[in-house]
């Protein structure tokens, strides 16, 4: 047989491709990513932010595995902000404003240096199969890559419209082509699809807007970075401005609605309840007579504007007019109208836990493909699926992300089990184990996974150990104090005079008390440095709902190591509904624990399935 | 599934007896035994013979197609004339068509919840209905399983679900346009579920009462004449009364159904000093069970002292052996004032049985704490320090608990639990 060209090819440059391509190459596989063009890689299409709820907590998982998207943030973040910084370290959220172009450099550096990574520019035609296995991918010069695996990352260019009110454009984005054939090779595996579409605003030229009469929101003095590597700022912060909508705009965008595409009956995909565009804010939340919009500028050196809040598929005059009677827009210049984009995705519930399709052996997909939205849930997916393909195609075992120890899990098992209704975004609620999966201990979860896999490379392993050597040594020596009540009022610390001794990290679980006031009690303490008393401090104060939730999580691993064998026989379990015997069937939830978590299914039709289990272990055995 | 079979009435003579037959081969034993089946949902007449085609009955025969019946599953029911050899015949002639096994206690009621006939508290609803002897226990039990508690807990649910929304959206929206303040409407649907709860709570106290029968002790001085009032109340002689002072030692009961609710009768040691031994510790175990009781009633007589322990608790109080004083109260021996005693003891279940909502069991009652537990604890987070992220967390884990109630959760763990205490349908 011949030796094939790559191990993996990666199809697409944003990023999920990047991601994924950087994960292959990490854990030592011959890599090629192909993008339409090489100024592409790391190109921000909609808004220039990284991170938020969520959202956040992804990045830095990513980077604790060693990924590019939470190195690229801080080399262009230029506006730092930490949400919901007065709530608990388990709901912050990192988020920054990102430099576009800063942000790209830092992206096509990495990649330009990457070792094992090739870059090639051109467009992908169509995928080879081989005896049901994808053996490549053919270019649009009809020259073809030989590859064991390719993983696809090519967000909207399903059936992608662009809409602009009532014109109508083909394309995954602003000036892209839609790839036909490759659209028309995926239509013959005949996988479930979806629709789907998503907005953005007008943007508008910097110089034209009048700043001085508007709200600025500042960046966080202190910022809070997404790489566990960053030490310092990298650019120079700047400000956003925040404006509203006021009645007038929503008397022009009222009297227009039958030209919006999505309100004229041109648009058929559904958009995201949490992210409306304009429109629908005006015609939902009709008994609000104002909206806020931030004004993000796109970068240090860019002279446009995003305003964030009033995405749009109104047509151009319309944008027009409605931007102009917002205060300090009066005199906007729109450099770009906003536009919805309408595209197709795959149902991910035909997805494996790798990102793998049942129905084509080698294919990986990530991305907006897959039904979600957002770079950091592409980047995440990416770097899934890079990742899984390079392990498959090195012969290695697969592995699964759990719900227990990722955000990067619960999304994965949240696509494949549950599928999407709506673009898939992120959120702290998604994780059940929440207030243990911080974005502040990412590292601390899944650093060593990575090390283990051979992701993370020594210049991190060497920052992490370090890290971890101070935090045991610091949580040693808390745990080894004690001090009575008394002895802690001594100290100037008052608590419950219940007589209980308590160690300095149960002291520590205290809101009030921090590693400072132990210090009076403990005098060594004073030698633990800044990042270390706050991060023993967040583990005190959520340790007893940690170790709550662990029990939970047992109850959840028993049921998580109860395989459900691909061949399951589900027609033959009486007393199944039609609807869940179909939707397992769908799915093959790999574990009964996945089961569990399908839409719709009850304890009932479990019991039945871990009956038929049992009856097939009796019977094998 | 195997296809399961067993009488579904009481063994013995009787003038008929039902065979349930459920499952997949339900059919097709049906058929064998009897050469064909009515439609489903009907019935026939039917001979039923074994493989040696010798007649063993006449049954009335019906059949229910899956999933419309009790168990979800196809099910033929033999109503057979109800001799001991009839019963046992048809037995072995369905074990000899080796389609099926016999089932086991309560498999039938286990398919139904299997299958979504039933919910879990609809199953503990149905225990209870099966046991019921008196108006009251008909009722509770057919409440539940009716659904009345599972359609509470859904309410309950949806109001704790929307509690943990709005402290969601101040979490996963902090950057968007959401109330800023949710803590007032969190506080009041959480105070609103807890009050919900506690009252459910104690009215399942009660329901446990109405369920295994409350207990009335008559308490009194030695001689007052207990014996022979728990005689009078029973109507036949269960307890040896005589003129002697002490003749009670232990504890005797009698079971009575006063209005619908059952009530059994402790006849207590008289309660004194007593340097006899075993009369002591008749007095000692009169004293616990009397604390124990739901109802202490008095039968007083001149110069007798309350022991300290059971002051302010008795509940009614009569003078004792009115047949002698003449001035009213009870006598045993000739029924005088027992209707009004009896009315009086009527009136008072009643008024504890209005708290009866729709929990019944201990284990319901158990889910109800945790819950509220859970619930208690979001409301302090939220009146108090604030931690979103861990009122969250105390709601969500209120709402598992809420769940374990009607039985969503936890589902092997129960079923093993609740089908081994409740032998029903067969």
């Amino acid at each position: 047989m011949k030796h094939p060209d790559f191990d993996v090819v990666v199809v697409g440059g944003g990023h999920a491709g990047v991601e994924a391509a950087d994960a292959a190459r990490r854990v030592g596989a011959r890599t090629a990513l192909v993008t339409l063009r090489k100024s592409d890689l790391g190109v921000m299409s909609c808004n220039p932010a990284i991170g938020g709820l969520g959202k956040g907590h992804l990045v830095r998982e990513i980077d604790a595995l060693g990924g590019v998207m939470g190195r690229a943030a801080d080399a262009s973040g230029i506006q730092y902000r930490l949400l919901n910084r007065r709530k608990g370290a388990a709901v912050q959220g990192p988020r920054t404003q990102s430099d576009r172009a800063l942000y790209a450099k830092a992206i096509q550096d990495h990649v330009g240096q990457a070792e094992g990574l090739t870059v090639i520019e051109a467009e992908v035609a169509d995928l080879i199969v081989d005896q049901g296995n994808v053996a490549g991918v053919v270019l649009a010069d009809e020259s073809e890559l030989s590859a064991r695996a390719v993983v696809l990352t090519t967000g909207t260019f399903l059936r992608g419209v662009i809409h602009i009110g009532d014109r109508k454009i083909e394309g995954g984005r602003m000036g892209d082509r839609p790839s036909v054939k490759l659209a028309q090779r995926m239509d013959s595996l005949s996988l479930p699809l979806g629709r789907l579409k998503t907005g953005t605003p007008p943007r508008l030229k910097s110089q034209s807007i009048n700043w001085d009469i508007l709200q600025e929101q500042k960046a966080d003095e202190d910022p809070t970075f997404f790489s566990f590597l960053t030490k310092r700022v990298q650019a120079r912060q700047v400000a956003c401005g925040i404006t509203h909508t006021n009645t007038r705009t929503h008397d022009v965008i009222q009297a227009n609605l039958s030209r919006s595409a999505m309100y004229g009956g041109m648009i058929e995909g559904v958009g995201p309840r949490y992210c409306p565009s304009i429109e629908d804010k005006v015609v939902r939340f009709s008994d609000k007579d104002s909206h806020q919009i931030f004004l993000e500028p796109e970068g240090l050196t860019s002279d446009l504007v995003y305003p964030n809040g009033i995405s749009t598929s109104l047509p151009e005059d319309v944008q027009h007019d409605y931007v102009h009677s917002i205060v300090g827009l009066e005199n906007a210049d729109i450099q770009q109208p906003g536009y919805a984009i309408e595209y197709d995705y795959v149902d991910p519930t035909c997805l494996s836990d790798q990102l793998e399709l049942r129905a084509l052996s080698g294919l990986f997909l990530a991305g907006q493909i897959n039904g979600t939205t957002g770079y950091e849930e592409a980047a995440a997916q990416g770097l899934v699926a890079g990742l899984s393909a390079a392990l498959k195609t090195l012969e290695r075992d697969p592995i699964t992300f759990s719900r227990r120890e990722s955000y990067i899990g619960v999304m994965i098992d949240d696509l494949v089990t549950r599928g999407v209704a709506e673009p898939y975004r992120m959120f702290t609620s998604r994780a059940e184990y929440r207030l243990s999966l911080r974005a502040d201990n990412a590292d601390a979860r899944l650093t060593p996974l990575g090390l283990s896999l051979g992701l993370v490379d020594e210049a991190r392993e060497r920052i992490f150990t370090e890290k971890m050597d101070r935090l045991d040594r610091g949580r040693t020596m808390l745990e080894a104090m004690t001090a009575t009540p008394k002895q802690a009022a001594e100290a100037g610390i008052t608590v419950n005079a219940d007589g209980k001794r308590r160690t300095g990290m149960e002291y520590l679980a205290f809101p009030e008390l921090h590693v400072a006031d132990l210090a009076k009690i403990e005098p060594q303490l004073d030698a633990l440095d800044a990042e270390v008393a706050d991060q023993l401090k967040i583990e005190a104060t959520y340790a007893t709902y940690v170790a709550r939730q662990q029990k939970d999580a047992e109850a959840l691993d028993r049921d998580e190591a109860k395989q459900i064998p691909n061949d399951f026989p589900y027609a033959e379990v009486i007393g199944l509904s039609n609807e869940l015997r179909s939707k397992l069937t769908r799915i093959q939830p790999a574990t009964l624990g996945q089961a569990g978590r399908i839409d719709g299914m009850t304890p009932a039709a479990l019991a039945l399935i871990l009956t038929k289990l049992r009856q097939l272990d009796r019977i094998s055995a | 599934m195997h296809t399961v079979f067993a009488l579904a009435t009481a063994r013995g003579k009787a003038g008929v007896a039902i065979i349930r037959i459920s499952g997949p081969e339900a059919m097709q034993i049906g058929t064998t035994l009897c050469g064909s089946l009515p439609k489903a949902g009907q019935h026939a007449v039917r001979t039923v013979r074994n493989s040696d085609k010798s007649v063993l009955d006449q049954p009335l025969v019906l059949f229910f197609s899956g999933p419309n019946s009790f168990t979800g599953e196809d099910v033929v029911e033999l109503h057979l004339h109800g001799s001991v050899a009839v019963i046992r015949a048809v037995e072995q002639a369905i074990l000899a068509t080796g389609l099926a096994r016999e089932a086991e206690a309560g498999e039938f009621t286990k398919r139904a919840l299997l299958n979504d006939r039933l919910d879990l508290a609809q199953v503990e609803g149905l225990g209870d209905l099966v046991e019921a002897e008196t108006e009251a226990q008909r009722q509770q039990a057919q409440r539940v399983f009716s659904g009345a508690l599972s359609v509470k807990m859904g309410d309950l649910r949806d109001r704790g679900i929307r509690a943990a929304a709005l402290l969601t959206a101040t979490i996963d929206f902090a950057d968007e346009e959401v109330p800023v303040d949710v803590s007032p409407e969190v506080e009041s649907l959480l105070t609103g579920i807890i009050s919900d709860l506690t009252s459910e709570i104690a009215g399942s106290h009660v329901a446990e009462r109405v369920r295994d029968g409350f207990e009335i002790a008559i308490l009194g001085a030695p001689n007052a004449g207990k014996s022979t009032l728990l005689n009078a109340l029973a109507g036949r002689e269960i307890a040896i009364t005589s003129d002697i002072a002490g003749t009670t030692r232990d504890v005797i009961e009698a079971r009575l159904d006063i209005d619908g609710l059952a009530v059994t009768f402790l006849d207590t040691a008289g309660l004194r000093e007593t340097e006899d031994e075993v009369e002591q510790i008749g007095v000692t175990r009169a004293l616990e069970r009397a604390l124990a009781a739901d109802l202490r009633v008095l039968l007083a007589t001149d110069g007798f002292q309350l022991p300290d322990a059971l002051e302010g608790k008795v509940d009614l109080s009569y003078a004792a052996k009115s047949d002698l004083t003449g001035a009213g109260g009870v006598s045993g021996l000739t029924g005088d004032g027992l209707d009004v005693m009896i009315s009086d003891i009527s009136a008072i279940l009643a008024d504890r049985v209005a708290q009866v909502k729709t929990a019944i069991s201990a284990r319901q009652r158990g889910g109800m704490q945790r819950a509220v537990a859970e619930f208690e604890r979001a409301l302090a987070i939220v009146r108090g320090s604030g931690e979103v992220e861990i009122a969250a967390e105390h709601v969500q884990d209120g709402l598992r608990a809420l769940d374990s109630v009607i039985g969503r959760v936890d589902v092997e763990n129960i079923l093993g639990e609740i089908f081994s205490r409740f032998c029903i349908g067969k």
